[in-house]
């Protein structure tokens, strides 16, 4: 079970959330959404679940569980 | 251990801002506090025109588009005849302090028992970036395009600081959402904007700074740049004015 | 048992009995006693009132107030109902019930104070943007204007529009003896906002316009259908039919009880709606009849397009002529209408149409 879960459809490729990442665990995937962006992931492992994805995110992607 | 963290559900739907925009963050951090203050259920916001309007598909809760300008009249309205509810106005800085100045500063004037809450994103966004009163000396919009001319348009208003000094009000801050820190920090004065009103002590307002990257003609990591380093040191970030408790 | 009052207060104490929750408004004369009256009278009874900023902050603050379903008043004349015009087709589009007095002065721009009949044209077509319309009351005596209040929000809920009460200055100022009307419940509409989203508005950008224009449409036939109003007398035999709401009308219908007497065969519709306009009366009218003619207090004759029209849709194989007697503001005197009548069979005075 990953620590956040990512609402793909929802991203818009803004970078906020990949800049801000303290762990620098978030990059963007290869293949666009719905909406023609390249949404992110990250990498769960290295993910310390400390929330500043959700934060800065204007769009709603992330929970952390 | 992780802190959970989930959209509230008044503001969980896909929304039409610019990739980058603030509106989001903003518009989360306020249904956040409505939410760990139990008010999701009590609220209305009457929402102003302009990239604002984009909340009357976003907000699943009473809201109210009106005219450009007047949404701090019409929250006096809402206010006044249903004190029971938290009204919040929701207003960019061309909604709220170039048309809409007058009523926007009568509301506090008054100190109307309402919270305004203004995103700052120094221009005229969802009609393509003209000039506002919060523009920065020297920037470049459609409508000042070799760069703000301070002798003929007057310098950047400071809303928040004329409220705070000149009226007796109950509330007054000024955020930002360009680092996590800024955020946090933004969604405490929401929180004490709203526990204002909802303690009956008058008006409350904050002011938000937010990245516009499509008019700035930036990417969205580099407008929260420009607002670290362009736009804070005109518009501190803190507290203006806060009643003491009786 | 009926007591004196000033037009414009019993015009505000008509309204509290109609459980008016909230009045927003500006000092603008002559409508300025209905707020002065209500600034008391409304937190006597734990209401809500605002001396606004403008006219414009006014509407807005009423846009508020009728949003979360309650009944709400502003007031004002001339150029303060202009800068109420946006508002006033905001209501109109968000289905808002709402009751707003214009006491008509005379003029354009600022204008003058005199009492007047000048801004039918706008408030009978909207002043606003868009295609919108609004329910226009026009009270000929303090008494009709005081029955009226109660009429205009029960108009306004049941169609969910404005209604206006296009009253003017010399009535507002005037006194007149009135039996004031039972008061009524404050209550709140359910179709409103309430602040737990009861009622669920679709965002702005989710409107199917097309589908809206039909509804639209809808509307605006059942309240053409149903709510027509006007008082009119010796139609029937009419060789000129004078058509005149307000005080003019009460002076016209005097003028013509005269020329009856002196054996003219004249009639009169008073329209108590403006909007819509009292085409059924129009249907009353004798088929051979030679003309009609408004008597209005304005300067360019502005009912008179309406009059023409109609007569031209009841009376369709024929041209009756529409004459004008404008005379620009005030109350005309009776022996005035009967000379300006006189020119008009002798053809002195022109048609309009």
């Amino acid at each position: 079970m990953s620590k956040v879960t990512i609402f793909a459809d929802r991203c818009k490729e803004c970078g906020l959330c990949v800049a801000n990442c303290p762990k620098k665990v978030i990059s963007f995937v290869e293949e666009i959404n719905a909406a023609g962006y390249r949404p992110v992931q990250i990498d769960d492992e290295a993910c310390i679940a400390c929330g500043i994805c959700y934060v800065t995110c204007p769009d709603g992607v992330y929970e952390v569980k | 251990m992780a802190i959970k963290r989930k959209v509230p559900a008044i503001i969980d739907k896909p929304m039409n801002f610019c990739p980058g925009c603030g509106h989001g963050i903003v518009a989360r951090l306020i249904c956040e506090c409505l939410e760990e203050l139990g008010q999701d259920n009590n609220v209305i916001f009457p929402v102003g025109v302009g990239c604002s309007s984009n909340l009357g598909g976003g907000f699943t809760a009473d809201r109210f588009h009106c005219p450009h300008g007047r949404a701090s009249a019409v929250a006096t309205g809402m206010k006044r005849v249903s004190p029971e509810n938290i009204v919040i106005a929701y207003q960019g800085d061309g909604d709220a302090y170039s048309i809409g100045i007058a009523e926007t500063m009568n509301a506090a004037y008054r100190n109307e028992k309402i919270t305004v809450i203004t995103v700052n994103n120094t221009n005229f966004g969802m009609t393509g970036g003209q000039m506002s009163w919060t523009t920065m000396p020297g920037q470049k919009t459609t409508t000042s395009q070799t760069g703000r001319d301070c002798s003929i348009t007057g310098a950047p208003i400071k809303f928040p600081e004329m409220v705070a000094s000149q009226f007796d009000v109950a509330y007054v801050a000024r955020g930002s959402v360009h680092t996590p820190a800024e955020i946090n920090k933004s969604k405490k004065y929401i929180k004490t904007a709203i526990q204002a009103q909802m303690n009956g002590e008058g008006y409350s307002m904050v002011e938000i700074l937010s990245p516009c990257p499509v008019n700035w003609g930036q990417t969205p990591v580099q407008a929260m740049e420009t607002i670290a380093n362009n736009i804070v040191p005109y518009y501190p970030l803190g507290e203006l004015k806060k009643k003491e408790a009786e | 048992m009926a007591e004196m009052w000033k037009g414009n207060h019993a015009i505000a104490e008509a309204a509290v009995r109609a459980g008016c929750m909230f009045y927003a408004g500006y000092p603008i004369t002559p409508s300025t006693e209905i707020m002065e009256y209500l600034s008391y009278r409304l937190p006597e009874l734990d209401r809500a009132f605002v001396q606004a900023e403008s006219e414009l902050a006014g509407v807005n603050m009423i846009i508020g107030g009728a949003a979360c379903g309650y009944r709400c008043l502003t007031a004002s004349s001339g150029p303060g109902i202009s800068l109420k015009q946006e508002g006033m087709s905001v209501l109109a589009d968000e289905e808002l019930a709402a009751v707003v007095i214009n006491v008509v002065r005379y003029g354009n721009g600022l204008g003058t104070l005199y009492s007047a009949q000048c801004d039918y044209h706008r408030e009978t077509k909207g002043g606003g943007n868009g295609d919108y319309r609004v329910i226009v009351l026009c009270p000929g005596s303090i008494q009709e204007a005081v029955d009226h209040v109660s009429l205009a929000y029960e108009l306004a809920e049941k169609y969910r529009m404005v209604t206006m009460i296009m009253t003017e200055g010399a009535l507002g100022q005037m006194m007149e003896p009135v039996t004031m009307p039972e008061f009524q419940e404050v209550k709140r509409n359910p179709w409103a906002l309430d602040g737990h989203y009861s009622y669920k508005k679709i965002g702005i950008f989710d409107r199917d316009s097309m589908k809206e224009a039909v509804e639209l449409n809808d509307k605006y036939a059942a309240v053409k259908a149903n709510e027509q109003r006007w008082e009119d007398q010796g139609l029937e035999d009419a060789d000129y039919v004078f058509v005149s709401y307000g005080l003019p009308g009460q002076s016209t219908i005097g003028a013509v009880k005269q020329l009856q007497a002196e054996g003219h065969k004249v009639g009169f519709i008073r329209p108590i709606t403006a909007w819509p306009f009292p085409e059924k009366a129009f249907e009353k009218i004798n088929p051979n009849v030679k003309g009609l003619i408004t008597v209005e207090a304005n300067a360019t004759g502005q009912m008179v397009d309406d009059v023409a029209l109609y007569i031209k849709k009841v009376q369709k194989d024929r041209n009756v002529p529409a004459y004008c007697l404008p005379y620009v503001y005030g109350i005309p005197a009776m022996k005035d209408i009967k000379s300006d009548f006189a020119k008009v069979v002798a053809g002195e005075i022109k048609e309009v149409y």
